[in-house]
C-alpha cells in the first residue's frame, strides 16, 4: 500500500507532467489576480443566439487551431525527429484554395463548402505528401525540407489569389467561424473535438501509434522488423496536411476573409512549442498528443492571459518567452536530477534527525 | 612513380565536394546572368551591390553555420539583430558614443548567447526551444524598445556611415563620361573579417577542429576527451556575437530601426548555410561555402527582379524553387556516395 501511494506522482502524469503543472500555474496565478476571471455568462451575439462567452471560452476558442495543428506536428515530430516549419504557409495555401473554390460559384451553398474543404484538403496534402517526399524518399532533415514550402508557401496562396485579398460573407462560413445557430459552444472548439476523435479513432483501430514510436524510437530497427518506414514518414506529413487545411479553413472563416500574409502567421513556431510544452521529445519516439494538444491550449492561456494584463499584442512575444524559458527550465532533465538528489538528500538528514 | 601521386591526391570529403558544387553553380548562374540580362550584371558594382545589402546576412550566416557544425541550430538570430540595431539607434540618438554603441552590440549578442549556450549545454534543453524562445524574447524586446520607427542623428555615426572605399579600377564610365568608381561599404569590410576569423578557427584552432568533431558524432567526441558541453557553449557564444556585430553592419547600411527589421533572416541565414554545403545534423559544412551560399541566394533574387518577372510573388516562388534544387541535388550527392563507401 505505501509502496503504490509513492509510486503514485511518478506513475500518475508521467509525461504530461509538466503542461498539467503548467496549466494549473496559470489557473491558480489568474484567479489570485482576479477571482472571476474565468467566469462564464451567456449573451447574445448579432443573430440573437444565445453563445457562451467569458475568457475561458475565447481562450479555449482561440487555441483551436492551434490544437489542430499540434496534433498533426505531434505525429510528424514522433515519426521524423524533426519538425514542419512550413504549416502556416500551407495554411494559407489551403485557406486560398478554400475561398476560390467557394467564389468560383454563383452562391454558397453547404454543398460548395464541402466541396471547397475536399479541394483544400487534397491541396494541402499535396503539399504534405511532397514535404513528405523530400523527407523519407531522399533522406533530407525535416526542417531544411519544410524550409523550401515556408519560404514560397504564402506567395503561392498571394499568386493562387491572384494579388488580392477577397472576402466571402455566407452564413455557413459565418457558422463555421463562430457560432453554429442553436449551439452555445464556439464551432472551432466542436471542430476540434470531432479532430481529436477522429486520430483517437485511428490510433484506435489502427497500429499507426506504435508503427510511428517504433519509426522515431529507431528507424533501422523498425525496417528491419518490417515496418515501411517511408510510407509511415510520408503519411505522417499527409495527416498534418489534413489537420493544415481543417486549421486553414477556421482561420479563413473567423475572418471571412483570406489574406495570405496574416493568415495563421508563426504558428509554426507556436505549433511546434505546443508539442515540445506537451512533454514530447522533439528528437522523435514516444508522443502524446494529448500533451501537445494542453500544451496549445497553455500557449493561448499565457496569450490571453498577458493580454488581461494590459500587455500590448506586439510585446506580448517578450513575456512569454521569459515563461517558456523557465517551463523548459523547470522540465530540464539535469534540472529534475539535481532536484531530485536534494530530496534525497533532505529526506536522509531528516532520517539521520529522527534516529538521533 | 605516377602511382604515388595518384595516392597522394586524396579525395573530396563531404564539406568540400558540397561547397565546389555550390561555388561552380553561382559561377555559371552569374556568368548565364551576365550574358542573358546584360544591364547592370556586367558591371563590377553588381557585386558590391550584392555585398554591401547583404554583409550583416553573411556574418550572422558564419554564426549560424558554426552553431550547425557543431549539431545544434539558432534561430534567434535575426531577432537579436533587430534588436542590436534598435537599441543602438536610442543611445546614438541620446547623445552616445559610436565606440560605445558597438560594445552595446556585441554586450547584446554575448547576453543571449551565454544564456543559450548554458540552457542548451548545461541545462541539456533543446536548442530549438531555447532558441525560439531567444526570438520571441528578442522580438518582444525591439516593439517594447520602440513601435515607431527609428532614424540615426548623430553626427559622428553619419561619417562613419558615408565612409566607403572607391576602388577606381573596377568602376566604369557613364554616359555623361565620368568615372564611377566601385563602392564598397565598412560592413563588407567587416564580414570579410568574420569570415576569415571563423575560417581561421574552424580550420586551424584546436577549437575548430572540436565543433567538427562535436557535430559528427557527440559520443566519439565525448570519448576523445572533448569537453564537449564547453564546446557547444562555446559555439553559441560566436554565433550571439557574431549577431551583434550583424546588427551593427545592419544599422550601418540602412541607418534606421524598425520593429521588423531584419526580418525572416534566420531563415534566410539557414538557407545560406545549407546552400553553402552545411548539413544541419552537423559535422559537415564550413564559413567560405556559407559566404557563397548566401551571393547565390541574393543572386537568385536578383536575377529574378531584373528578368522583369514584376508579381510580388516570383521572388520568393523561385527562391523555394532553387533552395528545392540544392537540397535535392546535395541529398543525391550524398546518397551516391554512401551508397559507394558501402560498396
Amino acid at each position: 500500500m505505501k509502496e503504490n501511494l509513492k509510486k503514485m506522482p511518478k506513475g500518475g502524469l508521467g509525461q504530461l507532467t509538466i503542461p498539467v503543472i503548467a496549466v494549473a500555474l496559470l489557473v491558480i496565478f489568474n484567479l489570485i489576480r482576479d477571482p472571476g476571471f474565468f467566469s462564464i455568462s451567456i449573451t447574445h451575439n448579432n443573430y440573437g443566439n444565445a453563445v457562451l462567452a467569458g475568457n475561458l471560452i475565447s481562450i479555449i476558442n482561440g487555441a483551436s487551431e492551434l490544437a489542430i495543428l499540434a496534433i498533426g506536428m505531434t505525429l510528424v515530430t514522433a515519426a521524423t525527429k524533426g519538425q514542419d516549419i512550413s504549416v502556416g504557409a500551407a495554411a494559407a495555401i489551403a485557406g486560398s484554395v478554400f475561398v476560390k473554390v467557394l467564389k468560383s460559384g454563383a452562391d454558397i451553398t453547404g454543398g460548395t463548402v464541402i466541396l471547397a474543404f475536399i479541394c483544400a484538403c487534397i491541396v494541402a496534402m499535396i503539399f504534405g505528401a511532397f514535404n513528405g517526399t523530400l523527407v523519407a524518399v531522399f533522406n533530407i532533415q525535416p526542417m531544411i525540407a519544410t524550409l523550401i514550402l515556408y519560404t514560397c508557401g504564402r506567395s503561392i496562396a498571394y499568386w493562387i489569389n491572384g494579388g488580392a485579398t477577397p472576402t466571402v460573407t455566407s452564413p455557413i462560413i459565418n457558422a463555421i467561424g463562430s457560432f453554429a445557430p442553436g449551439i452555445p459552444i464556439p464551432m472551432p472548439v466542436i471542430i476540434v473535438i470531432v479532430v481529436a476523435i477522429l486520430f483517437k479513432l485511428l490510433f484506435h483501430f489502427t497500429s499507426l501509434e506504435i508503427l510511428t514510436q517504433s519509426v522515431g524510437i529507431n528507424q533501422s530497427a523498425a525496417r528491419l522488423n518490417g515496418i515501411n518506414t517511408t510510407f509511415i514518414k510520408l503519411l505522417s506529413f499527409i495527416l498534418l496536411g489534413c489537420c493544415v487545411s481543417v486549421a486553414g479553413i477556421i482561420g479563413v472563416s473567423r475572418l471571412g476573409l483570406i489574406n495570405h500574409e496574416t493568415l495563421l502567421l508563426d504558428v509554426e513556431m507556436d505549433a511546434i512549442l505546443a508539442v515540445a510544452i506537451g512533454g514530447n521529445s522533439l528528437g522523435g519516439g514516444k508522443f502524446k498528443i494529448s500533451g501537445s494538444i494542453i500544451g496549445a491550449y497553455v500557449i493561448q492561456m499565457l496569450t490571453i492571459t498577458l493580454y488581461a494584463m494590459k500587455v500590448s499584442s506586439t510585446d506580448v512575444k517578450a513575456y512569454k518567452a521569459i515563461v517558456i524559458v523557465l517551463l523548459v527550465v523547470i522540465g530540464s532533465p539535469v534540472v529534475k536530477e539535481r532536484f531530485e538528489k536534494l530530496m534525497k538528500k533532505r529526506k536522509a538528514l531528516l532520517k539521520g534527525g529522527e534516529k538521533a | 612513380m605516377n602511382e604515388n601521386v595518384k595516392k597522394k591526391r586524396e579525395p573530396l570529403n563531404d564539406t568540400q565536394l558540397l561547397m565546389t558544387i555550390t561555388i561552380c553553380i553561382f559561377i555559371v548562374m552569374y556568368l548565364l546572368a551576365m550574358a542573358l540580362l546584360k544591364g547592370g550584371f556586367l558591371h563590377a558594382q553588381q557585386i558590391f551591390d550584392l555585398l554591401n545589402d547583404n554583409a550583416s546576412l553573411i556574418i550572422v550566416s558564419c554564426g549560424l553555420t558554426v552553431v550547425m557544425i557543431g549539431g545544434g541550430i539558432d534561430i534567434s538570430v535575426g531577432a537579436v539583430t533587430s534588436l542590436v540595431v534598435m537599441s543602438c539607434i536610442l543611445y546614438l540618438n541620446k547623445g552616445g558614443n559610436v565606440l560605445l554603441a558597438l560594445m552595446l552590440a556585441l554586450g547584446i549578442g554575448l547576453a543571449f548567447g551565454l544564456v543559450h549556450g548554458f540552457l542548451i549545454s548545461y541545462l541539456e534543453i533543446q536548442p530549438f526551444i531555447v532558441t525560439l524562445a531567444g526570438m520571441f524574447f528578442a522580438r518582444g524586446m525591439t516593439t517594447i524598445l520602440s513601435v515607431n520607427p527609428q532614424k540615426v542623428d548623430h553626427e559622428g555615426f553619419e561619417t562613419l556611415r558615408n565612409t566607403k572605399i572607391e576602388i577606381p579600377w573596377l568602376g566604369y564610365v557613364a554616359k555623361n563620361g565620368n568615372l564611377v568608381p566601385a563602392r564598397m561599404e565598412l560592413g563588407v569590410v567587416i564580414a570579410f573579417f568574420c569570415i576569415i576569423v571563423v575560417f581561421v578557427i574552424l580550420m586551424f584552432h584546436r577549437l575548430g577542429r572540436n565543433f567538427y568533431a562535436m557535430g559528427g558524432n557527440q559520443q566519439s567526441a565525448l570519448m576523445l576527451g572533448i569537453n564537449v558541453k564547453k564546446t557547444r557553449f562555446l559555439s553559441y557564444i560566436i554565433s550571439g556575437l557574431l549577431s551583434g556585430i550583424s546588427g551593427f553592419v545592419l544599422m550601418m547600411h540602412t541607418g534606421a530601426g524598425n520593429a521588423t527589421n531584419a526580418a525572416g533572416m534566420e531563415m534566410n541565414a539557414i538557407a545560406s548555410s545549407i546552400i553553402g554545403g552545411t548539413l544541419l545534423t552537423g559535422g559537415v559544412g564550413n564559413v567560405a561555402g556559407t559566404f557563397f551560399g548566401t551571393m547565390t541566394l541574393t543572386t537568385i533574387k536578383k536575377i529574378v527582379v531584373s528578368s522583369g518577372l514584376k508579381d510580388p510573388w516570383w521572388q520568393s516562388i523561385t527562391t523555394g524553387g532553387m533552395l528545392c534544387f540544392f537540397i535535392l541535388l546535395q541529398s543525391i550527392v550524398l546518397g551516391k556516395r554512401q551508397k559507394k563507401k558501402k560498396a
